[in-house]
Parts: structure tokens; sequence; C-alpha cells
């Protein structure tokens, strides 16, 4: 079952909201029922599903409804029409107490504008959950410290917010939610006050957070690049409707209409970037010298699954994943000749991106690119959905 | 004027008081001996049994760490206090001191939630404002008929009236800086699934303490200011000496004793300012 459940979720801000809904039913627009009556649609029968442990992506430009969805998701603001389910529960029907059990256990909130408190310090912030919940302050004061050093504040623990940069803010806003340990994180635009270096550093964290604890993540922002890099799924929504829901690879190559499409015109750069734009430095072992053993050493620190092998002349010979490794390191063998693998995903330097799109949607492992037998580089999925998105391209793997 | 004969609102209001007075005489009756002469003990028995210098010296000291270790408060508490003393106005100093105190205290403690009440709905502020304009408005002098009514002359009807007087700002106070704590914070309170209660003493009490506090000054102002006007129905202090110098008609009494009443509102406020820091500023 799906952890979220929106079915024809509607808000519309203003009195009367309900004859604004009969305008919205003969399908006026949003400036049209502004003119007529007044009222200001938020959001306009939205609806999906976000599965547990999926960063879920809402996008759309300043407006567009996103934080009032996001808002009608955790009941901050009562819906209009329309039902929310938490692990299948109607939160309409539920009592205040049910309520507020829900807000404390399942979903924590990072505001948009932070919304820190600041007559606490920066770790009576990240406390704050915990102790509406009641954990005693030892506890709570452990693990908020821990989220903070997290997210890289573990310094500021007794600082007041309005001591702190909108950066610096804007994480504490994010260690606040994630000490409470909750499902699902509700994310309004959580990186927006991040300077670019640790935006991405961000991001990877909340990559690597939600693979590790399988938390699932609403995420909402603007920008597109952010949108790709991070969201398993994206919804893309205008003037309060959602246009179009599905994957990266779904709204890059197939936008639903024109207003998608215009989003991501500017990041088609697929025709003109190849492979090698995108490749980075791999990381690899020597299959004449290196056993079972160095190989999983290597592996661990880069935090890989998988590894290529080559030769002293860089000519490539196969990959081995971290399972044959160790089974092989347990077994005392002493080279990699006997779990080599060979069904490796190969381009050359000059292979299109749409092509090595198409290669790497199925395959398990980086793809290799490879020049009279000796590999170049490796791409892995993450950039090429960032070099599409135009996002950072890594020009440091030319000359690897 | 024949056309309509006078509308009897004045003895309307005197005959509802008479009834108050009379239904509720037995606890009027306990108010006036009970807190009467814990008043009473409070001015004579335990601030009049400090010896003066040695009053001096802790108010200078508090003077001293509540504005965060600088001289000025303390100078002017210490040299203020001893003037007073050297006009041999201590007693009066310490009675209307009392005064002050009770009448503070008792008008925060029933401000302080009607304003929390009037901030969490909307159709409780609409009922209280125009009571609290009304109040406010009001000759503080026709609080004094009411008082001596329910508890006759002294102390206690002087901290009644001065009560009336003087809730008023602390009741607006609260509930404008309970209102004022911005849409975001409640949300993010609410977020995080608070009850009511944790929500108003974990965020809104607290943002709203700089606020309240600063409506709790004015209340003590305004409680200071009924001093003159309480002694006119018995109650002890300053402000009988002032009375009394007009009375006998000497300008030199009345404006030492006025000095006095100064002296010690610039010392109760200052002390109240600098009691107000709001963490986090
Ligand atoms: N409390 C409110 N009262 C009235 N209208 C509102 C309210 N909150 C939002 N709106 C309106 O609802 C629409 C959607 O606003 P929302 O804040 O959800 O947009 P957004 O997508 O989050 O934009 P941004 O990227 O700027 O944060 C806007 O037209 C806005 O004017
Ligand atoms: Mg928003």
């Amino acid at each position: 079952m799906p952890i979220i459940q929106v079915k024809d979720l509607s808000k519309i801000f203003g009195k009367n909201a309900k004859k604004a809904t009969q305008y919205l039913d003969q399908g006026l627009s949003k400036e049209e029922i502004l003119e007529k009556t007044g009222n200001t649609v938020g959001v306009n029968r939205a609806s999906f599903d976000v599965e547990e442990g999926e960063i879920f992506v809402i996008m759309g430009l300043s407006g567009s409804g996103k934080s009032t969805l996001v808002r009608l998701i955790n009941r901050l603001i009562e819906p209009t029409e329309g039902s929310v389910y938490i692990d299948g529960k109607d939160l309409a029907t539920m009592d205040k107490k049910s309520l507020r059990d829900v807000r404390r256990e399942k979903l924590s909130m990072v505001f948009q504008r932070f919304a820190l408190f600041p007559h606490r310090t920066v770790l009576e912030n990240a406390e704050f959950g915990l102790e509406v919940q009641g954990v005693d302050k030892s506890e709570r004061s452990q693990k908020a410290k821990d989220s903070l050093e997290m997210v890289g504040l573990g310094g500021y623990i007794n600082q007041f917010p309005g001591q702190l940069s909108g950066g610096m803010q804007q994480r504490v806003g994010l260690a606040r939610a994630l000490a409470n340990d909750p499902e699902v994180l509700l994310m309004d635009e959580a990186f927006s006050a991040l300077d670019p270096l640790i935006r991405k550093e961000m991001q990877d964290e909340l990559l690597e957070l939600q693979e590790t604890m399988k938390k699932t993540i609403l995420f909402i922002t603007h920008d597109l690049d952010e949108a790709l890099r991070i969201g398993d799924r994206i919804a893309l929504m205008k003037d309060g409707r959602i246009v179009q829901i599905g994957t990266p690879e779904e709204i890059l190559v197939n936008p639903a209409n024109d207003y998608v499409e215009k989003f991501v015109e500017d990041v088609d750069r697929s025709k003109v970037l190849s492979a090698e734009h995108i490749m980075k430095r791999p990381e690899t072992v020597d299959v004449e010298k290196h056993g079972p053993r160095t190989a999983l050493e290597r592996m661990r620190k880069e935090g890989l699954s998988t590894i290529y092998v080559t030769d002293a002349k860089r000519n490539l010979h196969g990959y081995v994943t971290a399972d044959d490794v160790s089974e092989a390191a347990k077994k005392e063998v002493k080279d990699l000749k006997g779990i080599l693998r060979t069904d490796i995903p190969k381009v050359e330097k000059d292979t299109s991106m749409q092509e090595i799109f198409d290669i790497i949607h199925d395959s398990p492992v980086p793809v290799a690119v490879v020049e009279d037998g000796k590999l170049q580089g490796i791409i892995v999925r993450g950039a090429v959905i960032a070099a599409l998105a135009g996002s950072e391209v890594n020009l440091n793997g030319t000359n690897a | 004027m024949e056309l309509m004969p006078k509308i009897p609102v004045a003895e309307w209001i005197s005959s509802a008081t008479d009834w108050v007075t009379d239904t509720f005489e037995f606890l009027f009756d306990f108010i006036k001996n009970d807190f009467g002469d814990f008043i009473e003990i409070f001015a004579e028995d335990w601030l009049m049994g400090i010896p003066i210098w040695l009053f001096i010296v802790i108010v200078g000291l508090l003077a001293f760490f509540v504005s965060g270790k600088r001289f000025g408060l303390m100078a002017f508490s210490v040299i203020g206090l001893w003037f007073i003393a050297n006009q041999e106005l201590w007693e009066e100093l310490m009675n209307t001191f009392t005064l002050v105190i009770f009448a503070s205290l008792i008008s925060v403690i029933i401000g302080v939630p009607f304003g929390i009440w009037m901030a969490k709905s909307k159709v409780v502020e609409k009922v209280l404002t125009p009571i609290l304009d009304f109040m406010q408005t009001m000759p503080a002098f026709v609080y004094l008929i009411p008082a001596v009514a329910f508890f006759s002359i002294g102390m206690v009807p002087g901290v009644f009236a001065s009560v009336i007087f003087a809730t008023p700002p602390t009741v607006r106070f609260t509930n404008l800086g309970i209102r004022q704590v911005s849409h975001e914070l409640i949300e993010a309170s609410d977020s995080f699934g608070t009850t009511g209660t944790q929500k108003l003493f974990k965020v809104q009490l607290p943002m709203a303490k700089k606020t309240i506090m600063a409506g709790i000054n004015q209340t003590v102002m305004l409680a200071l200011s009924m001093v003159v006007i309480a002694s006119m129905i018995g109650a002890k202090g300053l402000g009988q000496t002032v009375i009394t110098g007009l009375q006998r008609a000497e300008v030199g009494t009345g404006f030492v004793a006025g000095l006095g009443i100064v002296i010690l509102a610039i010392i109760i406020d200052r002390f109240t300012q600098n009691l107000n820091t709001q963490r986090g500023d």
C-alpha cells in the first residue's frame, strides 16, 4: 500500500469556496475564478500516490500550489474537497489525537521559510519534536545532536537561530525534522537557501539517507536540476493542477504538454553532449596484481557495489561485484579471474546521451567508456540525468 | 424635559451594588479581614522589620545585577531610598510599596489568563475589548465607591480599586503578544503534533514574553498611579501624606511625598524593564 495517497484533493482559499469549485467543474481557469469570485485556487484536483521509500518530487513555478499541497498532506490546511490517506487512514476523519500522533510519528516537515523558534537554541529547536513526544532530556538531546551533526552544524548547538545565516537556518530546520526520525519527510524547498556547493552536498546526503534509512521523502522544489537529480518520480504542477507525473527520464523524453516541454526545453542537451563529457575517472583494480581482499578494501572505501578490472595497460577485462569478491575473500582465493564478469555495458567516447540513456536505464553497473579495448572512464546513472538537466558536467572525466 | 422622565440608572447601579454587598457579605468579610491582616503583616512586620540600611543595600545590589552590572540604577536606587528615609517617610514608602505589589500581583494573576483566553477566541476578544476600554476610561475615583461598599476603608479597598484600574494592560498585551506570534511558527508547532497546552507554553508564551512584560510594566505603573487616589479611602502610604499636605495647604509636605512616589516609580519601572529580556534576541 502506498504510504501517502492523495485523491482529488482541492484547496480554494477565501469565502464561498464551494461556489468556486462549481466553476472549477465547469473548467474555468484559476484567473477567471479569481476574477469572478475573489477566491484563489491553491490546489486543483490533485491525485497521486507516494510509495514507501520513494523520493517523490513536486515541481512547479512560484504560486503553482506546491506549499499548499504539502500543507494539505499533514493537514495544516483543511482541504476544500478530496482526501489524503496516510498508511491507508483518512486524515479527514481522524480525531485530534490521532492526527497529532500521525504528525508526531509519521510526518515531519521542513519549512520553506525555516520557521525556527527564535527563542530556542539550535539544539532546542532540533529537540522540539521529541520534546513534544515526551522523550526524556538526555535521549532527545543525543538524537538532536546526531541530526545536527549530520547536517554539519555540530558546532553551533548553543547559538540562536538569529545568529545563523539563511543556509544554516535551513539546515537546522532539516535537522529538526530528522531528529524526529519520521517515516515521511515533507520538504518544502528545503534546499533553496543553500549555496550550490552545500546544496549538492545536502542532496547527496538526502539520497544516502533515503538509501540507508529507507525514508519516504516528499520533496518540493522549483528547480528542475534538483528534481531530476534526486527524484525517483516527479510531479509537475501548474496553477494548482498536476500536469504530469513520471520518472525523470519520462518527463525529459516525453513531456506531457507544452508546459512541461517549456520547463525541460533548455535542459535538453542530449544532442550536444556525449559520453566523454560526463564520464568520470574510474576506480579500478589490476587483474594481475590485486586479489579479492584489495578489491574489497577499495570498494568499501569508495562505497561501490561493483568495480572494473583492468590490467597495467588499462585493457578492460571485466568487473567484479561486492558479493562475489567477499565470497572469494572468505575462501582465501588469491586472484580475481574466477569471479570476473564480462557482460559489460560499453559505449565509446562519442556515443550520444540519448543512447547512453537507453543503455544505462537497465544496467546495474556503471557504463564503461572504452576505446581500443582500453577503459577511459565510467558513467553513472546520476551523471546522465544531471547532464540532461544541464547541471554540472564532470569535465575532469575527459582526461581520466 | 417633561416628556421623558429621567431614567434611574444611578438607582439601578446602587441597588445592584447593594445586592452584591449583601449577597457576598461573607466573602467580602473574609477578604477584608484575613487578606487585610495579611497585607498588614506583610507591610508592618516583614518590610518594616528589615533595617532601613539593609533594605537599601539589598535593593542596591539587586539593581546592580538586574541592570547588567552597571552603576546607574544602583546609584539612583540607593540615593533615592536614602532620601526618602531621610525625609522620615520610610513607613509610608513601605505601605505604598505593599499596595503596589499586591495590586500588581493580583492584576497579573487575573490578567494573563484572561489575555490567553482572549487570544484563543475571537468571540472573547470581541466581548472583552469594550469592557477593558470601559475599565480604563472610567475615572479611577469611581471605583472607590463600590470598593468602600464591599470592603469599607483601608488597604483592601485600595488594592481592589487599583486592581480594576491596573489590570487591562496586562490582558491586552498578553492577547496581543500571543496573536503576534507568526502563523508559520504556529504551523511549525502544529506540524510536530503539539497539544494546545504544549503550543501555549513552548511557543506562544515564550514568544510573547516581551510584549506581556511590557503590559505588566504598564500595570505596575497604573497601580502606582492609584496610590494617591486609594489613600482617599484610607489606604496608608505616601498618598496619605500628599492628601494631608493638600488638606492643610502645606505645599512642601505634599511635594516631598510626591517626590517619594516619583522615585519609587522610576525604580520599579527600571527594574521591570531590565528584567524584560527575551532569549534569542
Ligand atoms: N493563506 C492563503 N490565503 C489565500 N491564498 C493563498 C494562501 N496561501 C497560498 N495562497 C495562494 O495559493 C496559490 C498557491 O500558493 P503556494 O504558496 O502553494 O505556491 P508555491 O507553489 O508554494 O509557490 P512558491 O514556489 O512561491 O513557494 C497562490 O496563488 C497563493 O496566492
Ligand atoms: Mg511554496
